[in-house]
């Protein structure tokens, strides 16, 4: 199971202030993912951390004013999904584009 | 219309903006379609190379592309050999060091990732090669009296040229051999005397460059950002030429008016290194400003061969697609 969430982080579901940990995951899915949804104005602080270069684990913290962390944090997914997606488009667009020229 | 993109200035001393960040804003994903670019420069498929701009994106996204491209794009390299026989000098570690660092040519696309723990591979997700080879004296061309290794012996020298595919299941139905075995075939493995003799048995599979960088299907993935120069005045003579020496070839042109005069005029700031030899000269430094646009990415990426450089990017936006989707299906069943 990939994402899981740091004990003591709060077990309540609502909790506005959460602690994610991603197995198997480093800085490419985590700095992507800080970059999207440290800029939603309801969040008022997002961040990573790779504990130890040993373990492959990323630690991602989300505090919110107001709302749940986990919405952010689905947000932020699905948003990096979408510019994954736009990107795709796009190049191979662009690549047609190029190669039938 | 450069004038309102965001840029960092070099400066003789310091380095300043133009503007204050962009990145801190809130991302806006209608702002970012509406600005988000694509455009192909250059695209060499018999060198196996691509160079292309991503405009209008978050250097942290621009990063992520490219880790992805090295470390998590998959490709096929040899895993394991089997030392049957091995008297050359070279040591069995050494050379089996040396056999996995081929790069082979096989669509990784086309296998699964070995299970881990599971012994035996399948024709789905191993490839199987041989080599196997002896060397001797050759008796006829030594009647000419040389003195050269590769006149006196036979196979002295092995070359990746010498390893062999074997295929295992329906491999054979499903490849062609010129579309598997390694790209190049003068890749010098080991080197050999009379007597000495190779017979190993290599199994290739696939994995991602954060295993191990042979794995990595790019020779280089990188960016950097577009330069950007003006020309403040008018540089004439030979300050003009100084000038033109000053940056890279092909960024500044010389051009000769009606009246005689030499004029230095900006041709293309693309290729420009960023050399501040301008600061040089009192005379020429408060004539331009170098600057580099923050949102402009320049990438070139350069394949070792199995994939096309344009399929490796798209797989690494495709890999990181599906790891969102692979979370949010998660995060459903939380």
């Amino acid at each position: 199971m990939p994402i899981a969430q740091l004990a003591g982080s709060g077990s309540d579901d609502s909790a506005k202030s959460k602690t994610f940990v991603f197995n198997d995951e480093g800085h490419t899915l985590g700095n992507a993912l800080r970059c999207i949804i440290s800029s939603y104005p309801e969040v008022q602080f997002c961040g990573y951390t790779v504990p130890h270069p040993a373990e492959n684990k990323m630690h991602f913290r989300i505090q919110m004013y107001n709302g749940r962390a986990v919405d952010a944090l689905r947000k932020g997914l699905e948003d990096l999904e979408e510019v994954c997606t736009i990107t795709l488009d796009r190049f191979q667009a662009e690549l047609e584009n190029f190669t039938g020229s | 219309m450069d004038g309102e993109k965001p840029r960092v200035i070099l400066n003789e001393f310091k380095i300043t903006k133009n503007l204050p960040s962009s990145f801190t804003d809130a991302f806006d994903m209608k702002k970012f379609k509406k600005l988000f670019k694509v455009v192909i420069v250059r695209r060499e498929a018999e060198n196996y190379e691509i160079e292309f701009d991503l405009i209008g994106i978050h250097p942290a996204l621009a990063n992520t592309f490219r880790r992805l491209m090295l470390s998590d794009v998959p490709s096929m390299a040899i895993e394991k050999v089997h030392m049957h026989n091995n008297t050359s000098i070279i040591q069995d570690e050494v050379l089996a060091h040396r056999l996995g660092l081929i790069p082979l040519k096989a669509d990784p696309r086309l296998f699964n990732f070995k299970v881990p723990g599971k012994k035996e591979g399948t024709e789905h997700d191993t490839l199987e090669f041989e080599l196997k080879i002896k060397s001797s004296y050759n008796k006829e061309a030594n009647k000419k009296d040389s003195s050269r290794a590769e006149d006196i012996y036979k196979n002295n020298k092995v070359f990746s040229k010498h390893i062999k595919w074997i295929p295992i299941g329906n491999q054979k139905e499903a490849f062609k051999d010129k579309d598997v075995g390694p790209i190049h075939d003068d890749i010098l493995i080991a080197k050999m005397r009379p007597g000495h003799e190779l017979d190993l048995k290599l199994i290739a599979i696939k994995g991602v460059g954060k295993d191990h960088a042979k794995f990595s299907p790019v020779c280089t993935a990188f960016y950097r950002l577009h330069p950007h120069i003006k020309l403040l005045r008018e540089v004439e003579g030979e300050a003009a030429y100084r000038l033109q020496k000053c940056f890279s070839a092909g960024v500044i042109d010389v051009k000769e008016e009606p009246n005689g005069r030499k004029v230095a005029v900006l041709r293309s700031a693309r290729y420009d290194t960023g050399s501040r030899n301008v600061f040089r000269y009192d005379d020429l430094k408060d004539a331009v400003i170098m600057s580099r646009i923050q949102d402009h990415f320049i990438f070139t990426v350069e394949s070792v061969g199995a994939l096309q450089p344009d399929e490796i990017f798209i797989e690494a936006v495709t890999i990181l697609k599906n790891k969102c989707r692979s979370m949010l299906d998660e995060l459903s069943t939380l």
